[in-house]
């Protein structure tokens, strides 16, 4: 127990300070409480891999630790559509995963927003569109907002959420 | 190549430095040589068909088969003449070929004959059962909607008290699509039946509207997370097929990314190990020395996953002096932390008595079902490219491989932790001497080829099989770890609880997206 007390201890604290958006707009800190007044509450979002390489899955991962402080903002993850207000979905949209998409999007309560992540769930990537692959997320369901990359850089994905939570500001 | 069963086939050793040979014969002894190389130890590393008719009535389908043997590699072709299209069943040599086979029937309508498993596995029904992908006159731009999935019949356990656990496609986390069915009863499990497929994009496909030089892209992203590996392999193919030198700098710096790729996924795994046995600090501490890892790539390398970095000829970033220092210095760093954290994980009563005795496969049934990679070596195979067949930089210095014998979490924990300790010493070892010279050679798009690359990616051996033919892409196959792997696990859980399956499931840590491609 003493060595974990001193390891956490002698890490300290890593969080970084929030990027600026790239419209120039406030920083995360503050759309910590413009999360509040927006939604009422914190942000909760559910990932879904629609067909992605796993390269995005990494990003959204790294997004989670201490480095970025994403739960320091009120922005969480959790594990069913029903408790979340966006969907961060990467692609391309397999054939395959159109009908359980589209059922999670259903799941998900009004009003709700997503996010496509990558250059895949853009329109199809380097995977383009064919006998098994749809192409980009907004084939299946609509889209708020879109994260270039390949994959995208977490700090580039924390951006294209809060763009998202920007877009519904009264 | 010493094979008693190929006497009368002329092999062809491929001009690389890696050991491959390759050859073609008819069923008889394309069986017998299977056969031969499963009882002398050796294992099927993959197999994949190929449509090589030439539109004009002449040429064949063929089924390749890549088996590992002592020697090395051996690829065995075996024609299909039009009106017979089915080829020997490898099940009872090879404990991965059934799903392989059921592939190769759908990719291209050529029967395994023998086998007994006809359901689909890759098209779950959204397309007609008779469309092959991978036939020349498909194009993959037909319309195909207005196809239902149909139901999967899993295999149902009947008793008292017996009852069943879908979960998927979509997890309760950020984690890859896939269907499990668990058979249990009270909370012990008697089955798991695997349903993947959920990702199939049909890159095999798209690979042949790729221009060849342009493919390590495509390849590099089968998945993500072996993005190194992948592309690797697939100019380990295309060089292979050219003839071509790669420098030997850029070699030096391939496998300095490699072996880079290999840490970054043992930090990630070790922190979720972690925190899937609720040691949620495992977790922060090792996705904070993973992010200095990322970033530290993204620096030196231009991509925080290195993708896009190995291409063909070489490598598309150089490392200069002062980018050394900063990958020595972190090595060290993280070697300490590493250590100090090993310390905390070994000494962690809660943790460890999760972990030990957990998922275990024994290595008896390691062999016969012919587990492999870093999952492998946890029980007891001690099987890795980089030690068994390496090439430059890898005999200098010799790879020390990390294997145990308990096959269960603690053990594929445990060999995490040594791999990463060798990994930093062989980055080390190159780092400080890394040749002088270009780093890229000039490549012409060949006209006609066909070449194989076998790396060591960090989950277990990724081979890519490449064929050229009027200078495009007539064929790309690539194949993960995780088509072997993944009916292990189903017996990996067998009388374990359900809630210590995700704790199974990551300590191997498949790839769907490999798999189903």
């Amino acid at each position: 127990m003493w060595k974990i007390l001193h390891r956490i201890a002698k890490t300290g604290i890593v969080s970084e300070p929030s990027p600026a958006l790239d419209d120039g707009g406030a920083e995360c800190t503050q759309i910590g409480a413009e999360l509040l007044t927006i939604l009422g509450r914190a942000l909760t979002i559910r990932e879904v891999d629609a067909g992605s390489c796993n390269g995005c899955e990494l990003e959204i991962h790294a997004l989670n630790n201490p480095y970025y402080n994403l739960e320091g903002y009120g922005i969480k993850f959790v594990a069913s559509p029903r408790h979340a207000d966006m969907l961060l979905v990467t692609g391309p949209v397999s054939r395959h995963m159109a009908f359980a998409l589209r059922r999670t999007w259903e799941a998900t309560p009004d009003p709700k927003l997503v996010v496509a992540v990558g250059d895949c769930g853009r329109d199809g990537g380097p995977f383009g569109e064919g006998y098994a692959s749809l192409g980009g997320v907004d084939k299946v369901i609509p889209v708020d907002v879109v994260v270039s990359g390949c994959p995208p850089r977490p700090v580039e994905l924390l951006r294209g959420i809060l763009a998202a939570v920007r877009r519904r500001s009264p | 190549m010493n094979i008693a069963a190929l006497a009368s086939v002329s092999l062809q050793r491929q001009s690389s430095a890696l050991r491959v040979w390759r050859g073609s014969c008819q069923a008889d002894v394309w069986l017998a040589a299977a056969r031969e190389v499963a009882e002398g130890g050796g294992r099927l590393v993959s197999l994949w068909g190929c449509d090589r008719r030439d539109g004009a009535g002449s040429g064949h389908f063929i089924v390749s088969a890549a088996l590992a043997t002592g020697d090395g590699l051996l690829c065995l072709e075996l024609p299909l003449t039009a009106d017979n299209l089915i080829y020997p069943d490898l099940t009872p040599h090879f404990a991965c070929a059934p799903r392989l086979q059921r592939t190769i029937y759908e990719m291209l309508g050529l029967d395994a004959e023998g086998a007994t498993d006809f359901r689909f596995w890759l098209n779950h029904g959204d397309w007609p059962g008779d469309y092959f992908p991978l036939r020349r006159e498909a194009s993959a731009r037909e319309d195909l909607s207005g196809h239902e999935v149909v139901d999967y019949p899993f295999i149902a356990v009947e008793g008292d008290g017996v009852h069943e656990i879908p979960v998927g496609p979509v997890h309760a986390g950020i984690i890859e699509p896939g269907h499990f069915r668990f058979s249990i009863v009270g909370e012990k499990i008697l089955r798991l039946e695997e349903r993947l497929g959920y990702k199939h994009k049909g890159i095999d496909k798209r690979f042949e509207t790729m221009p060849p030089l342009q493919g390590h892209r495509l390849a590099g992203r089968v998945s993500g997370d072996t993005t190194v590996a992948y592309a690797w392999a697939y100019c380990m193919a295309l060089e292979s097929a050219t003839g071509i030198e790669v420098p030997r700098r850029a070699l030096a710096l391939r496998a300095l990314m490699l072996e880079r790729e290999r840490i970054a996924n043992h930090l990630g795994d070790l922190g979720a190990l972690g925190n899937d046995a609720a040691f949620a600090l495992g977790l922060a501490q090792f996705m904070r020395l993973k992010e200095d890892w990322l970033r530290l790539n993204d620096r030196l390398f231009g991509h925080r996953l290195m993708m896009d970095c190995v291409v063909p000829g070489g490598t598309e970033a150089d490392l200069d002096a002062e980018g050394v220092v900063a990958l020595l210095a972190q090595c060290n760093a993280i070697e300490c932390e590493v250590r100090a954290l090993r310390d905390l994980y070994d000494e962690h009563a809660g943790l460890q008595d999760r972990f030990i005795a957990c998922g275990r496969v024994t290595p008896k049934l390691a062999a016969r079902l012919g587990l492999t990679g870093m999952a492998g070596r946890a029980s007891g195979i001690a099987v890795d490219l980089r030690a068994d067949f390496p090439v430059p930089p890898y005999a200098d210095p010799e790879v020390r491989m990390a294997t145990h014998r308990n096959g269960d979490v603690a053990a594929r924990v445990i060999v995490r932790f040594d791999e990463i300790v060798e990994s930093l010493r062989l980055i080390r070892h190159w780092a400080a001497a890394l040749p002088e010279g270009p780093i890229r050679a000039e490549m012409a798009c060949p006209q006609a080829g066909f070449g194989i690359g076998w790396v060591e990616g960090w989950r277990g051996e990724v081979m890519v099989a490449l064929e050229i033919d009027c200078g495009r892409i007539r064929r790309c196959h690539c194949h993960d770890p995780s088509w072997q792997n993944w009916p292990v696990l189903e017996h990996a859980v067998i009388g374990d609880i359900v809630p210590d399956f995700p704790l199974i499931n990551k300590s191997f840590n498949l790839s769907y997206a490999g798999h189903d491609r």
